[in-house]
């Protein structure tokens, strides 16, 4: 174990929790706001977009529109099943199978 | 009036079944998990890391994708403590916001819970969290079972990318970080109720996808989340207004 990399891990280790904590810290004394909850509120529909339709439309990085990418193509797959049946597991097997039919076509 | 019932709403008794439930649900997304890890590993040695090193730093930052990043750098020759320090708080601003939003319920849990809880706060427990809250309400226990099930699952896989070494050339190759997003997608439909709810998935993916195009590191995910939010918020004033 180098100083210097336990030092850089600590250093990450710190700021990491710092933006993790530092919200509930600071409304550790008032509670949160009326106002700013009612802001809040569409936070996690506005994060789940942001973490899904990027992993499937920028999958390496790079929009791909394309046949090629399985991961649109098994997303679009999983939507389907997601909106109508509303339920993890039937989704996942059917978008992973997609995902490994794709793969072995 | 009823003092019991406000004890049991400041601090919420324990469940064993709820914390269960906690780890069942997180059971799809570790799929994806797992191979994230196991890359994470592997990345790590070829960075010039050794195995403690990379492993440590799984269970004292526990952020996938600023361990990518800090890892790549490392791995370039880039050994700056304030240059990887600086970075990685960039990467993880963004838990700024997901803290703010759970911040209403954990300032409610002990001081050491609040700290533990806020250590354990990742994309995914988040997500799952939230879900729970839409479905039921919040409960310790469930935010627990989801965050550490996330947390053991992801220093064991880097533990044992570490001990593979090479002998899994791509993991990601199979295609198993698709468990994510098919499991966010479930997730997400209940909560699309009303015209606001829909324009808001729409902007946030406008933004997000051209963000993560042309914007470095997660920034798409601080920008999908501002723009929706704004557009949400004033959406909703606008409503009330009308009323």
């Amino acid at each position: 174990m180098r100083t210097e990399i336990l030092l850089i891990i600590l250093g990450m280790a710190l700021v990491t929790f710092a933006t993790r904590f530092s919200c509930v810290a600071l409304f550790q004394k008032t509670g949160m706001p009326a106002w700013l909850e009612r802001w809040l509120k569409h936070i996690p529909s506005a994060v789940l977009t942001a973490l899904i339709v990027p992993a499937l439309l920028l999958p390496k990085g790079q929009i791909d529109v394309s046949l090629g990418n399985h991961y649109l193509l098994a997303g679009i797959v999983a939507a389907i099943v997601a909106y109508k049946s509303r339920n993890i597991v039937a989704t996942l097997l059917l978008g992973m199978g997609t995902m490994l039919a794709l793969h072995f076509v | 009036m009823n003092i019991e019932k406000a004890i049991c709403k400041v601090e919420p008794v324990w469940s064993a079944g709820e914390f269960g439930q906690g780890i069942l649900a997180s059971g799809p997304i570790l799929l994806g998990v797992v191979p994230f890890g196991v890359t994470c590993g592997i990345m790590g040695l070829t960075a010039g890391l050794t195995g403690l090193e990379t492993v440590l730093m799984s269970l004292l930052v526990f952020a996938g994708s600023s361990q990518f990043i800090a890892i790549t750098m490392l791995g370039a020759g880039i050994m700056s403590w304030s240059a990887l320090v600086l970075t990685t708080l960039l990467v993880n601003l963004r838990h700024l916001l997901m803290g703010a939003s759970l911040a209403q319920y954990i300032v409610k849990q002990s001081p050491i819970r609040q700290v533990l809880l806020s250590f354990l706060l990742t994309d995914e427990a988040y997500a799952l969290t939230v879900s729970r809250i839409y479905q039921h309400g919040y409960s310790a226990a469930y935010h627990f079972g989801v965050s550490l099930s996330l947390y053991f699952t992801w220093a064991l896989s880097t533990l044992a990318g570490v001990l593979l070494g090479s002998y899994i050339p791509d993991p990601l190759a199979f295609g198993l970080d698709f468990a994510m997003p098919a499991t966010f997608l479930v997730l997400l439909f209940p909560r699309i109720t009303d015209r606001i709810s829909l324009i808001v998935v729409i902007v946030s993916a406008l933004i997000a996808v051209f963000g993560a195009a042309y914007l470095p590191g997660k920034w798409y995910i601080i920008a999908a989340c501002f723009g929706a939010v704004l557009v949400g918020g004033l959406l909703e004033g606008a409503k009330a207004n009308a009323h």
